[in-house]
C-alpha cells in the first residue's frame, strides 16, 4: 500500500517532526510568517502517517524497526503496537487542533516568539512521541530529555513570571532526569543490557536481586515527576497558570499524559505484572498515594480563583486517576487509567483552549471575572460545558466512561476506601465547575469596555468546538477503542475476559 | 407469559424526536412562534411514536432497539415493555398539553430566556422516554444522569438568588446520589455480570453475601430514592419550586420524581425480585420508610403558605405511595403502584397547571391569598378541586383506583400498620387541599371581582387533565389500556394473578 515498508512509518514520525522544527525555524528567519503553515503541514503529515501506523498494526500485529540496521538488543529499536500507535495519533490529532488554534493566539499573546514558539512545540512533540514509538530505555532518555528542555523554553513563553515558574521545572525536572537515568543504569548493571524487550526477559531470574526495588523506584520517581504525580507535581501549578494559552493547551494535555503512558509501559511490560504487583507493593503505594493526590488536589482546585491554576490542580488530580488504575494493576482498573490518559487529554485541551480565549479575546482570567461570559461567548462555552460535564463525569461524556472502568477496577481490587475516593472525587470536580458554569451562565457580566464580545475568530473557535464534540463522540465509542485497540496490546495477565 | 422481542427502530425515534429538537430549537431563538412550533411538533411526533408501540405491547411483544456496546459486553439496549411504556406514555402525552401551557405561561409571565427554557425542556423529555425504555442498568444510568443535567438549568431558569439556591440544593443531592446508583451498577456488574432487567430479578442469594446485597439494595435505593423524593433525600424537591411552574407540573411532578419512583420499580421488580427482597426482608424496610414518607410529607404540607411548596410535599408524600407498593412486591402493590405512577401524573399536573395560571393571572403564590379566586377563575379552580378530590382518594377520580391497588396490596403482605398509614394518609390529604379548595370558592376576596381567566393556551391543558382524571377513575382501562399494562407487568414480576 505504501511505497515504502510499512516498518519505516514509526521512524518516519521521528524525522518528519525533527526537521520540520529546522525546517520551521529555517523559514521563519527568511519570513515570520512562512513558520506556521510549515508547522501545520508537518503535523498533517505526521497525523496521516500515525493513522497509517495504527491501521497497519490492527491488520498486521506491532511494528519493529532497527536504527540503521543495527539489530536489537545491541542497536536502538522501535516497537509499536496498536496502543503505542493509538497513542501517537491522539498527540498528533491534539496537536493539529492546537496548531489551528496557535496562530492568532500566539500572535496576540506573543508575537516576537511566534518562530521559536512553534519551532520548540515541534521539538517536544518529537521527544514526546519518541517516548512512545522507542523500544529501549537509553533512547527513552534521549526523548525525555529532549521533550522537557522543549518545555522548559515552551513554558517560559508566556506572562512576567512565566520564566521563574519554568525555571522551577527545570530544577525539578532535571532532578527527575536524573532519577530515570540513575535507575536505568540500576538496570544496565543487572542485566547488561537496555532493550526494553531485552530487559523484560532478563529481569525474571533476578527477583531476588535487591538492587532491582531501588531502581524500580528511581525509574517510577523519574517518570511520574513528569507526570506530575502526587506527591511529586509541585511543578506544575505555577508552569501553567504563567504560561501562554497555546503552551498549556499543549503541554497540559500531553506531556503528562504521555509520561504517564510510559510509566505504564515500563511496569507491565518491562518490569512485569507479577513483579510490581505481586513480588513489591510498587502498584498499590502508587494506587494510595494517586487516591490521597485526588483528594488533596480536588480541594486545591475548589480553592483557586484563578481559572487555569484550577484547571492545573484539577490536572494532577485526573493523572491521579491515571495513576490509580495504572497502580491497581487489574484489567477493569488498566482499561479506565489508558482511556483516561485519551479521554482527559480531549477535555483538558478544550478547557484551556477556551480560557486561552477568554484571556485573549474578553481579558477575563478569574473565577470570578467569568461571570457572565455565556452569552458574551455562546459557542465557546458550549464547548466548554460539555468538557465540563466530562470532567465531573456524567454520561454520555467520554469521562463518565473512564470513571466506569476505574470503579470496575477499584471494587474487583476490593478496597472500598478507593471506591469511595473514586466516587467522591467526582463530586469535588462537580463543585468548582457548576460553580463556575452558574456564575457563567446566570451572573451578570463584569464590564470590560476593552474586550470585545463575541465567539474569538474562527481559527480559535473551530478547535475548541471540535474537541468539545469529540468529547462526546469518543464517549459513546469507547467500547471500540477498547475491544479493539486497548486490549489486544495489554499483557495477557491484566486483559479483560474474553478478548 | 414471556413478551416476545420484536426489533424496531421505534423506541429509538421516540427518544430522538425531542432530541432532534433541541438544536432546531436553539437555531430559531430569535423567531418565537417558529420555536414553539418545533417544541409542539416534537411533542406531538413522540407521543405519537410511543402511543403506536401500545397495541404490540398489549398483543405480547416488545419492540427493541439493540444499539452499539457502551462497554464491552454491555450494550446500549431500548426496549419497551409494559412498564416502561406506562412511564413514557404518561411524560409524552403529558408533554404535549405541557407544550402548549408552557408557551401560554412563559409568554403570559414574561418568562426571559425562553430559547434555554424549551430546549432543556426537550432534552428532560428524551431522558425521561430513555428511561423508560431503557432495557439494562447502565443504559438506564445514562438517561438518568442526562436528566439531571437537563433540568439544572430549568430549576436555575430564574437566575436570582432564591433559584441559584434551589439549583445549588437540587445538584447537592441528585449528584451523590447518581455517584451510589453508579457504584451500586458498577458493583451489580461485577458480581452478577449482567446488567439486564428480568422480571422477577436476576439476583440471588448465590450471587454474593446477604451483607453485600443489602449494602447494594441500600445503594440503589440511595441512587433513586432522591429523585423520588423519599424523606430524608427530599429536601431538593420543594427548593426546586422555585422554577417556573410548566417545570414544576411536568418535571417535578411527572418526569424528574417518576423517573426516581419507575427506578424503585425497577431496582425491586427487575433487579433484586420478590423473593430476594423478602428473604433479606428488604421489602419491610423499604415498605416502612415509604411508610415514614406519606405521613411526615402530608404533616409537612400542613404548615405550607407557599402554594407550590404545598404540592410538592403532597408529590412527595404520593411518590412514597409508589414506593411502597413496589416495596411489597404482591400482584396487588404493583398494580396499585404502577397505576398510581400514570394516575398521580394527571392530578398533580393539573395542580400545578392551576398554580401556574392563579401566578401568572393574579401573581399569587400562597394559599392565604387565594380567598375569592374561585369566583374569578372558576375553570381552573373547579380543575383543582377535582385533583384535591382524586388526591385525597374519593371514588370517582382516577386516584381512588390506585389506591385501592395500594390498600389491598397491604392487606394481601399483611401488613395492615401500613394499610392504616395510608387510610390516615388519607384523612392528611383531605386536611391540606380542602381548605384551599373552601378558601378560593367560599371566602370573600378583599378587592377585584369578576371573571378572570388565564389565556386558554393554559386554561384548555388543565381541563383535559382534570378530564382525564375523571374519566380514568370512571373506566381505568379506557383508552391508553393502563390497567392492563399495569396488571401484565405485576404478574410477570410478582408471578402472581389478580383474582
Amino acid at each position: 500500500m505504501t511505497p515504502f515498508p510499512e516498518s519505516d512509518l514509526p521512524i518516519a514520525i521521528t524525522m518528519l517532526l525533527l526537521f520540520g522544527a529546522i525546517l520551521t525555524i529555517a523559514a521563519g528567519l527568511v519570513r515570520r510568517s512562512f513558520a506556521w503553515p510549515v508547522v501545520l503541514l508537518t503535523l498533517l503529515v505526521v497525523l496521516g502517517d500515525a493513522i497509517a501506523m495504527l491501521l497497519a498494526i490492527v491488520r498486521g500485529g506491532p511494528l519493529r524497526h532497527t536504527l540503521g540496521g543495527w539489530a536489537a538488543p545491541i542497536g536502538i529499536e522501535y516497537v509499536v503496537d496498536a496502543l503505542g500507535a493509538f497513542v501517537v495519533v491522539v498527540i498528533a490529532a491534539v496537536s493539529v487542533a492546537v496548531t489551528v488554534y496557535a496562530r492568532a493566539a500566539v500572535r496576540a499573546e506573543n508575537p516576537d516568539q511566534e518562530v521559536a514558539f512553534l519551532g520548540m512545540m515541534l521539538t517536544l512533540l518529537l521527544g514526546l512521541t519518541g517516548m512512545v514509538l522507542t523500544g529501549d530505555l537509553f533512547n527513552l532518555y534521549v526523548f525525555y530529555e529532549i521533550s522537557s528542555l522543549a518545555g522548559y523554553a515552551l513554558l517560559a513563553i508566556g506572562d512576567r513570571k512565566a520564566p521563574v515558574a519554568a525555571f522551577r521545572y527545570l530544577i525539578l525536572g532535571t532532578t527527575g532526569a536524573s532519577f530515570y537515568l540513575l535507575g536505568i543504569g540500576f538496570l544496565y548493571v543487572l542485566t547488561g543490557s537496555l532493550n526494553m524487550a531485552d530487559v523484560a526477559r532478563l529481569l525474571p531470574t533476578l527477583h531476588n536481586n535487591p538492587a532491582l526495588p531501588v531502581a524500580i523506584a528511581l525509574v517510577v520517581a523519574g517518570v511520574g515527576l513528569k507526570t506530575a504525580l502526587f506527591p511529586l507535581h509541585g511543578w506544575q501549578p505555577d508552569a501553567y497558570t504563567y504560561a501562554s494559552s497555546t503552551t498549556t493547551a499543549i503541554i497540559a494535555p500531553i506531556m503528562t499524559k504521555v509520561s504517564a503512558f510510559v510509566l505504564l509501559r515500563l511496569l507491565f511490560f518491562v518490569f512485569g505484572v507479577d513483579l510490581v504487583t505481586r513480588l513489591l507493593p510498587t502498584g498499590s503505594i502508587l494506587a494510595w498515594l494517586s487516591a490521597a493526590g485526588i483528594v488533596v488536589t480536588s480541594g486545591m482546585a475548589i480553592a483557586q480563583r484563578d481559572v487555569k491554576r484550577m484547571l492545573a490542580y484539577s490536572s494532577v488530580a485526573q493523572v491521579g486517576y491515571v495513576g490509580l488504575g495504572i497502580g491497581l494493576a487489574n484489567p477493569w482498573a488498566l482499561t479506565g487509567a489508558v482511556l483516561h490518559i485519551l479521554n482527559h487529554a480531549t477535555m483538558k485541551c478544550c478547557l484551556f483552549l477556551v480560557a486561552g480565549s477568554v484571556a485573549l479575546h474578553a481579558r477575563r482570567r478569574t473565577v470570578a471575572e467569568y461571570a457572565g461570559l455565556g452569552r458574551m461567548m455562546p459557542w465557546t462555552f458550549a464547548s466548554f460545558t460539555l468538557a465540563a460535564v466530562a470532567m465531573v463525569g456524567l454520561p454520555p461524556t467520554n469521562g463518565f466512561f473512564s470513571k466506569w472502568y476505574l470503579l470496575l477496577g477499584t471494587i474487583r481490587s476490593g478496597s472500598w476506601p478507593l471506591v469511595a475516593v473514586v466516587g467522591a472525587s467526582s463530586l469535588l470536580t462537580a463543585v468548582y465547575f457548576f460553580r463556575l458554569l452558574e456564575s457563567i451562565y446566570t451572573a451578570p457580566a463584569t464590564a470590560k469596555p476593552e474586550a470585545p464580545a463575541g465567539d474569538p475568530e474562527a481559527a480559535m473557535l473551530v478547535p475548541t468546538i471540535a474537541l468539545g464534540v469529540a468529547v462526546l463522540v469518543l464517549g459513546l465509542c469507547n467500547s471500540w477503542f477498547v475491544t479493539q485497540v486497548l486490549q489486544p496490546a495489554l499483557p495477557a495477565a491484566v486483559r479483560l475476559p474474553g478478548s | 407469559m414471556e413478551p416476545i422481542v420484536e426489533p424496531s427502530l421505534r423506541p429509538l425515534i421516540a427518544i430522538l424526536a425531542s432530541l432532534v429538537a433541541v438544536p432546531l430549537i436553539v437555531a430559531s431563538g430569535r423567531r418565537p412562534n417558529l420555536r414553539d412550533t418545533w417544541s409542539v411538533l416534537a411533542a406531538l411526533v413522540k407521543a405519537g411514536v410511543v402511543l403506536s408501540m401500545l397495541p404490540d405491547v398489549l398483543a405480547g411483544r416488545m419492540p427493541t432497539c439493540r444499539l452499539w456496546d457502551v462497554s464491552p459486553g454491555i450494550a446500549l439496549e431500548l426496549r419497551v415493555d409494559a412498564l416502561g411504556l406506562v412511564f413514557a406514555i404518561v411524560s409524552s402525552v403529558l408533554w404535549v398539553l405541557t407544550s402548549f401551557y408552557a408557551i401560554g405561561y412563559v409568554r403570559g409571565a414574561g418568562e426571559k430566556k425562553q430559547t434555554r427554557f424549551f430546549a432543556s425542556f426537550a432534552l428532560s423529555l428524551s431522558s425521561a422516554v430513555g428511561i423508560a425504555f431503557a432495557g439494562n442498568l447502565l443504559t438506564f444510568l445514562i438517561f438518568f444522569e442526562m436528566l439531571t443535567v437537563a433540568t439544572y438549568p430549568l430549576v436555575l431558569h430564574k437566575e436570582t438568588d432564591a433559584a441559584r439556591r434551589g439549583a445549588r440544593t437540587y445538584l447537592a443531592y441528585t449528584l451523590p446520589a447518581g455517584i451510589a446508583l453508579l457504584i451500586a451498577i458498577a458493583i451489580t456488574w461485577s458480581i452478577a455480570g449482567s446488567l439486564e432487567f428480568v422480571p422477577g430479578g436476576f439476583l440471588d442469594r448465590t450471587t454474593a453475601s446477604p451483607a453485600l446485597l443489602s449494602t447494594l439494595f441500600v445503594l440503589f435505593v440511595v441512587g433513586v430514592g432522591v429523585k423520588a423524593g423519599l424523606i430524608p433525600m427530599h429536601a431538593w424537591l420543594p427548593a426546586a419550586m422555585v422554577a417556573p411552574t410548566p417545570v414544576s407540573a411536568l418535571l417535578h411532578a411527572v418526569a424528574v420524581v417518576k423517573a426516581g419512583v419507575f427506578g424503585v420499580l425497577r431496582v425491586t421488580g427487575f433487579v433484586f425480585g420478590p423473593k430476594l427482597m423478602h428473604e433479606l426482608s428488604l421489602d419491610a424496610c423499604l415498605a416502612w420508610l415509604a411508610g415514614a414518607t406519606v405521613v411526615l410529607a402530608s404533616l409537612l404540607g400542613l404548615s405550607q403558605d407557599n402554594l407550590k411548596r404545598r404540592l410538592a410535599y403532597s408529590t412527595v408524600g404520593h411518590l412514597a405511595y409508589i414506593v411502597l407498593g413496589a416495596a411489597l412486591v404482591n400482584v396487588w402493590s404493583w398494580t396499585g403502584a404502577i397505576l398510581h405512577l400514570a394516575f398521580h401524573a394527571t392530578m398533580k399536573i393539573t395542580l400545578f397547571f392551576c398554580a401556574g395560571a392563579i401566578y401568572v393571572r393574579t401573581h399569587k403564590e400562597n394559599v392565604s391569598e387565594l380567598a375569592g379566586i374561585g369566583r374569578r377563575m372558576p375553570f381552573t379552580m373547579a380543575a383543582f378541586a377535582i385533583g384535591s378530590l382524586g388526591l385525597a382518594g374519593v371514588p370517582g377520580i382516577n386516584g381512588f383506583v390506585s389506591k385501592l391497588g395500594l390498600l389491598t396490596g397491604t392487606v394481601q403482605a399483611d401488613q395492615l400498620a401500613l394499610l392504616a398509614l395510608l387510610l390516615l394518609s388519607g384523612v392528611l390529604n383531605a386536611a391540606y387541599f380542602f381548605p384551599i379548595v373552601h378558601t378560593a370558592f367560599f371566602r370573600r376576596g378583599d378587592g377585584e371581582t369578576g371573571f378572570a381567566e388565564a389565556s386558554p393556551w393554559m386554561v384548555v391543558p388543565l381541563v383535559v387533565t382534570a378530564l382525564f382524571s375523571v374519566v380514568l377513575g370512571l373506566a381505568p382501562d379506557l383508552g391508553v389500556h393502563a390497567w392492563d399494562l399495569a396488571v401484565a407487568t405485576a404478574s410477570q414480576v410478582t408471578g402472581g394473578a389478580l383474582p
